[in-house]
Formats: structure tokens, C-alpha cells, sequence
């Protein structure tokens, strides 16, 4: 029970920082499901292509030796506009090739040419990967910065790397509020979101806003990539399947379409993952295991599904469309 | 007049092709031209019968005996009878009740592990008494009993997510797949079911009750010969029960209140289909064609683990299904043997090729790009591998260019818009 008590905070902590980086890559399902009514599956790579843009950027900087030469703030910065910028393009191109010709099919039609792309995406960043490196099996280089950890009284130690992720994450969600809420662009896409036909009547660009979703939810998928990759370190092209999973789970959790939703939503599975992952195993005598922390986020997932599927913020379900 | 010349023209055919095989045991290519044999039987303007004779003639006599001359082909054909079964089965959920199941290699593990846990040692680690493995007797009482256990499993999984719309079930059924392959992955504690990711060795394969009739014929063959003949039959078997059983559930009312639900499931509903029931039907005999088929691999493999039974499986199975045509049985077998293919050959091939390009030590020279030594290119590079690469390539360019599937159903061929 000490031993129980004696970790709590650091469970707490982890259980924080995965539930916004699981917030940062919800987003990007909701807000394309907000528009679409579409589960972009997708999503999952185009979170890896930014934690490999943030590698490469890294491995490069650190064999030309100029890796420890710059300040690691303005490395970190670098690093975070660049994968943004990649995942946000790849993310629009992708709904241009392989969305938007499909947006008046049946519903699981987009659904499956998105499996489909997901599965593409990740063969294709192992095969550049090991065309250019040999290997896609990535490790991030360790930034001094980052490995230091602030000391609050005795017991309470937390991590640079952790409180970084959340300061980002944060800082994310804060501009994407505005941008959603008080930008004119925002208000267009919140248009589109609601009534696709009357916004294209009011002369707003559907398609351009539609695209400007996937940008926005590619970046901010991207960005939670960068996270991950200095918060985990290592990184191979299928490591965004879990996280997107259970990232999509999160939207749900929250209310898909509801972009409050998916934050509350990512940080309660983040919370409820550590805590499995580190007492369930005490819970249970040592019976069942951290290995069972991902059947959490599926169990969540099914009960949602049936006992509450507008999720714990969602108002707003439209009707099944055609 | 036309029948007689078609009827001949495609003997000659399989004679030539099956010609080549034999002569050139090493060339894809003719064994590719000898299955497509069977497509060129099932468009031929022959009578129905003239087809089944022709078809059993190739798949009964000609497939063993070239697969006798090389082992390989015989291993190619099995594996392709084994996706062809897993395939058929997802085509009665995705195909004909329009219910996206993602996690279909769950079925497929379920009745594997059946048979692994109860027809190796396994299953001495938590039942007392030394009573396995099983007699190989009892590979046919868990080919029948893995029919149940699929079914109910199907049914288990059905009855709470059937009332979810498309898309939510799809990912649903996904996370169940993965459910399974957790559970698969960590029951070797606190008690050991499944022995964990190091799997389960060695299972039990069927008897072979029929050596004592051979014997008696004068033919000695030892076990280790028999074996990939006998499995082959043992597929190609339980893949035509299979086609028999889709064929029939096609034609009936069941058949046709599936593809109401498919097509508008309010107005199935309002027609007075009973929705929930047909569904969940649907799911339970998916389920068990996979588990079946499950036992006859656990059975072939020896040795399973965790790893066999994966995502990319369960969207491999549907990229095969939406590859031939959702709703169509020679759809089906056609997008599961193309794909099979694609994988084990021509991918491996390429493979093979490029190993081959790293030891010549030849050096391109193009212009503009200067000189490029082929020793150079890195050892990861490993085509074979790229099964992922080929699934999300047809999912995509099937839903853009043909969502309706190569060989579509008939009946809906009239259709525009054939998909989900």
C-alpha cells in the first residue's frame, strides 16, 4: 500500500502527459469527423510522418555536429514547425487523392481507401526509411535539456520532457481554440461542419475549408508525434497504430466533433492507461499485468459505444446520412 | 458448335499450361497462367457441368500431380485454399450483410488455438492427468466443434455492437480482433493457455487413415510425402463445403434479407426483416467458416503464435474480398487467390531478384545521375516484405476506380454503385 501511495504522483504525471499527447491526435480525428462524419483512419501515419520528419531533422543536425552547437529551445522549435508543416501537407494531399473523390460514396467506402492509406503510408515510410538509412527502427538523440528534471519538496520530481509535452500541448489546444472560435477561417470550417450545402450557398469554399481541416488536424497530429518521439524516443512506421487507436477512442470518449471533448476525453484514457499500467498488476497480485493496459482503451471504447455514444461532451449527433 | 470449340480450346489450354509447369517447375509465370485456367473455365460459355467436369479434372488430378513434381506449388495451392475459405467467410459479413468486420482473424485464432491448446501438450499445463495431445482422431470432432465455437463467438461479439452504424462497428470489431490477440499473447499467466508470444508446438495433424488402402494398392509413400497432398485435399474440401454452404444461404431468404440490410436496413426493417437476428446470423456463419479453417491451419502450420493472427491479416482477408467484388463467390476466390499470390510470389520474387542484383557487383552507370554500384542497396530494402504496401494499394484504388470488385455479383451487376 506505501509502495502503491509512494508512486502516485509520477503515475499521475504519466498519466497526464500520454492524455494530452492522446488529446493532440484526437483532435485531428474529431475535427475531420466533424466535417465529414469520416473516421480518417489515416491519422495514425500521419502522426508517425511527423515523429520521423522530427528524427531525421535531429540525426541530421547531430552528424553535421551542429547539434550541440544550437540552443535546444530553437532546435525543439525547428523541429515541431517542421513536422507540423509535413504531416499538415501530407494530410491534405492524402484527401485530395484518396478522400475526395469518394466523398458521395457510401459511407464505408472513404472508411476502407482510408485503411487502405494508412496501411500504404506506413510501408512507405519504411521504404524510404531503409532505402535512406538501412534501418526503420529510429531512435531520437537525447537533447541535455530534456533529461533534467525539476525537484518540487522531496518526493515530487518531474520531468523537463514531460512538462514540455504539456506546455505544448496546451499551447496547441489554446491556438486552436481561437483559431476555431474567434478566426474567420474557424468560423467557416465550424460552418461547413454544420450544414456543408448551406455553407457552399453562403459562399464559403467547402472544399478549401474542408482541406484546411485536414491540415490543421494533420499538424496537430504531427506535432503530438514530435512529443512522443522525445517523451518514448524510439520510433518505427507502425508505431502510430496503438496511439491512434486509442487517440480515436479518446474522441469518442469525449464526443466526436466536440473539440473541449477530445482533450477531457484524451486525458481521462491517458490517466486511466498509467493507472492500469502500474496497479493493476498490484491490484491483481501480480496476476495480470502492464501488458493489459491496451485493453483498456478497447474496453472504454465497446462501453462508450453502447451506453453513451455522443461520449461524455457530445450534444450533437446528426442522423445517419445517406 | 460454340461450346464444343470453347470446350476444346480451354483443354488445350490447360494441357499447354500444365506443359509448362511441369517442364519449367521454377517460372511464376506458369504456374500463373495454369491457375488462370479455372478463371478462363468459370467466364467460358460452356454448360454447367462441362465446367464442374473440367474444374475438378484441374483442382482433383492435375493441381496433385504437379504439385508432386514440386512441393512448392502444392504449399502455394494450400495456402491459397486457406485464405480462399478465410475470404468467402469475411464476404458473407462484408459482402452480403454490408457489416465492415475488421477484426475477422480473431475467428481465425479462435479456432487454431482450439485446436493447438487440445492437439499438443499444451493443454497438460492446466488440465491434470497426462491426457494430450489428442489422439489425431480428434482433429475432425475440433474441425466440427471449431464450427460451433466460431459461431458462438461471432454471435458473442455481434450481440452488443450490432446496433452501431458502419463505421463505429468497423472499429469495434477491430478492437475485438485485438482483444483476441492480447489475450492470445498474454495467457501464458497466471495460468498458461497459451504459452504466450513463444506459441504453441508441436500440434497434432489429421490421421492418416487412408495409408493402410494405398498400401494395399502397392502405393508405399512415407508420411512426410502424404502430408501436403492430404492437406490439400483436406482445404480444397472444406473451401468447396464452404462455396456450397455461401451458394445456398445466397440463394435463400437468408441470402436475400442480408442483402436488404445491406442495402437500406430501415426499409429491411420496415419490410418486416428481422434486422438484429439476420445480422447476428451473419456474423456467427463468418465466424465459423474462419475457425474452421483456423483448426486445418493450426493443423498444417505445427507450430502457431500470436504473430499469425494480426491486423494486417484481417485487412489482407479484406483487401481480397474487395479486390474480387464484395458479395460475389468467384469474386472472392479469385481476389484471395490473386492476392496469395501477389504475396508469396512476386514479392519474394522481386525479392530474390534483387538479392541476386547485390551479388553481381554490377555498377549502373546513368546519365545525369552518375554511376550506381548495386552492391549498394541496403540489405533492409526487403520487397517481400511489403505485404502492407500491396493491401492499401488495392483498398485504395479499388474504392476510386472499381468499388463494385473485379468479378462483381450478377445479380447486382445492373447496379451503378455496387459497394457497402
Amino acid at each position: 500500500m506505501e509502495f502503491a501511495l509512494s508512486i502516485l504522483p509520477s503515475v499521475l504525471m504519466d498519466g497526464i502527459v500520454l492524455g494530452f499527447m492522446y488529446a493532440l491526435i484526437a483532435l485531428g480525428y474529431t475535427m475531420v469527423y466533424g466535417v465529414l462524419e469520416f473516421i480518417n483512419f489515416a491519422h495514425s501515419e500521419i502522426f508517425v510522418i511527423g515523429a520521423f520528419v522530427g528524427v531525421e531533422i535531429l540525426l541530421g543536425l547531430q552528424t553535421s555536429g551542429s547539434l550541440a552547437a544550437l540552443h535546444p529551445a530553437f532546435v525543439l522549435f525547428v523541429i515541431l514547425v517542421a513536422g507540423m508543416l509535413c504531416s499538415g501537407l501530407i494530410a491534405m494531399g492524402l484527401e485530395r487523392v484518396a478522400y475526395r473523390p469518394l466523398r458521395s460514396a457510401p459511407r464505408l467506402v472513404p472508411l476502407i481507401s482510408a485503411i487502405g492509406a494508412s496501411f500504404f503510408l506506413q510501408d512507405f515510410i519504411r521504404f524510404v526509411e531503409s532505402l535512406w538509412r538501412n534501418t526503420f527502427y529510429l531512435s531520437y538523440p537525447s537533447l541535455d535539456l530534456l533529461e533534467t528534471s525539476l525537484k518540487f519538496g522531496t518526493a515530487v520530481e518531474v520531468p523537463i520532457k514531460s512538462l514540455l509535452v504539456i506546455a505544448t500541448a496546451l499551447l496547441m489546444l489554446f491556438f486552436l481554440y481561437f483559431f476555431v472560435n474567434r478566426t474567420k477561417l474557424g468560423i467557416a470550417i465550424r460552418s461547413v461542419a454544420q450544414d456543408p450545402a448551406t455553407a457552399s450557398l453562403m459562399g464559403i469554399p467547402v472544399n478549401r475549408m474542408i482541406a484546411l481541416t485536414f491540415f490543421v488536424g494533420g499538424a496537430m497530429g504531427g506535432a503530438a508525434g514530435i512529443l512522443f518521439g522525445l517523451q518514448y524516443s524510439l520510433v518505427n512506421p507502425y508505431s502510430g497504430f496503438f496511439p491512434g487507436l486509442k487517440a480515436f477512442t479518446a474522441a469518442v470518449l469525449g464526443g466526436i466533433g466536440n473539440i473541449p471533448g477530445a482533450v477531457l476525453g484524451g486525458i481521462v484514457l491517458g490517466l486511466l492507461e498509467a493507472f492500469a499500467a502500474s496497479y493493476l498488476s498490484i491490484l491483481t497480485d501480480g496476476a495480470f499485468g502492464a501488458e493489459y493496459k491496451d485493453l483498456f482503451a478497447f474496453a472504454v471504447l465497446i462501453l462508450i459505444l453502447i451506453f453513451r455514444p455522443k461520449g461524455l461532451m457530445g450534444e450533437r449527433v446528426r442522423e445517419e446520412g445517406a | 458448335m460454340k461450346a464444343l470449340a470453347a470446350g476444346l480450346g480451354l483443354i488445350a489450354y490447360i494441357g499447354c499450361s500444365s506443359f509448362f509447369v511441369y517442364y519449367h517447375p521454377q517460372s511464376v509465370l506458369a504456374f500463373l497462367l495454369f491457375e488462370a485456367s479455372l478463371l478462363l473455365i468459370y467466364y467460358a460459355a460452356l454448360p454447367q457441368k462441362a465446367k464442374l467436369f473440367l474444374s475438378s479434372l484441374v483442382l482433383i488430378f492435375l493441381m496433385p500431380v504437379l504439385g508432386v513434381s514440386n512441393g512448392y506449388y502444392l504449399e502455394v495451392a494450400i495456402q491459397v485454399g486457406i485464405y480462399v475459405a478465410l475470404a468467402l467467410g469475411l464476404n458473407i459479413v462484408v459482402g452480403l450483410a454490408g457489416l465492415l468486420n475488421l477484426g475477422f482473424v480473431a475467428f481465425f485464432a479462435i479456432g487454431a488455438y482450439l485446436w493447438a491448446i487440445f492437439g499438443s501438450p499444451q493443454a497438460n499445463q492446466f488440465i491434470a492427468g497426462n491426457f494430450f495431445p489428442l489422439s489425431p482422431w480428434w482433429f475432425f470432432v475440433f474441425l466440427v466443434l471449431s464450427i460451433f465455437a466460431g459461431a458462438f463467438t461471432g454471435a458473442l461479439l455481434g450481440l452488443p455492437v450490432l446496433r452501431l452504424r458502419g463505421d463505429y462497428l468497423a472499429i469495434v470489431t477491430l478492437g475485438f480482433g485485438e482483444v483476441i490477440r492480447s489475450l492470445v499473447n498474454n495467457l501464458d499467466k497466471p495460468i498458461n493457455l497459451t504459452n504466450g508470444p513463444r506459441g504453441i508446438s508441436p500440434i497434432e495433424k489429421p490421421p492418416l487413415f487412408f495409408q493402410p488402402v494405398l498400401q494395399f494398392f502397392g502405393f508405399e509413400s512415407a508420411a512426410a510425402s502424404l502430408y501436403p497432398l492430404y492437406f490439400y485435399f483436406l482445404v480444397l474440401f472444406l473451401v468447396v463445403v464452404i462455396i456450397l454452404v455461401t451458394r445456398r444461404l445466397n440463394d435463400s431468404s437468408i441470402g436475400r434479407a442480408w442483402k436488404a440490410i445491406r442495402e437500406d436496413e430501415i426499409a429491411a426493417a420496415a419490410m418486416g426483416v428481422p434486422v438484429v437476428r439476420m445480422k447476428l446470423l451473419a456474423f456467427a456463419v463468418g465466424a465459423s467458416f474462419a475457425a474452421a479453417v483456423g483448426v486445418l491451419f493450426a493443423a498444417k502450420q505445427v507450430y502457431i503464435n500470436p504473430e499469425s493472427f494480426t491486423f494486417m491479416e484481417s485487412i489482407g482477408v479484406l483487401a481480397m474480398v474487395i479486390l474480387g467484388g464484395m458479395g460475389s463467390i468467384p469474386g472472392a476466390i479469385l481476389g484471395a487467390s490473386v492476392v496469395t499470390i501477389v504475396n508469396l510470389q512476386l514479392l519474394k520474387g522481386l525479392s530474390l531478384w534483387l538479392n541476386s542484383l547485390r551479388q553481381s557487383g554490377i555498377v549502373l552507370s546513368l546519365p545525369l545521375l552518375g554511376s550506381f554500384d548495386l552492391s549498394q542497396i541496403p540489405a533492409q530494402f526487403e520487397p517481400a516484405k511489403y505485404e502492407r504496401m500491396v493491401f492499401g494499394l488495392i483498398l485504395i484504388l479499388m474504392m476510386i476506380f472499381r468499388p463494385q470488385g473485379i468479378l462483381p455479383p450478377r445479380q447486382n451487376s445492373e447496379r451503378s454503385n455496387g459497394a457497402a
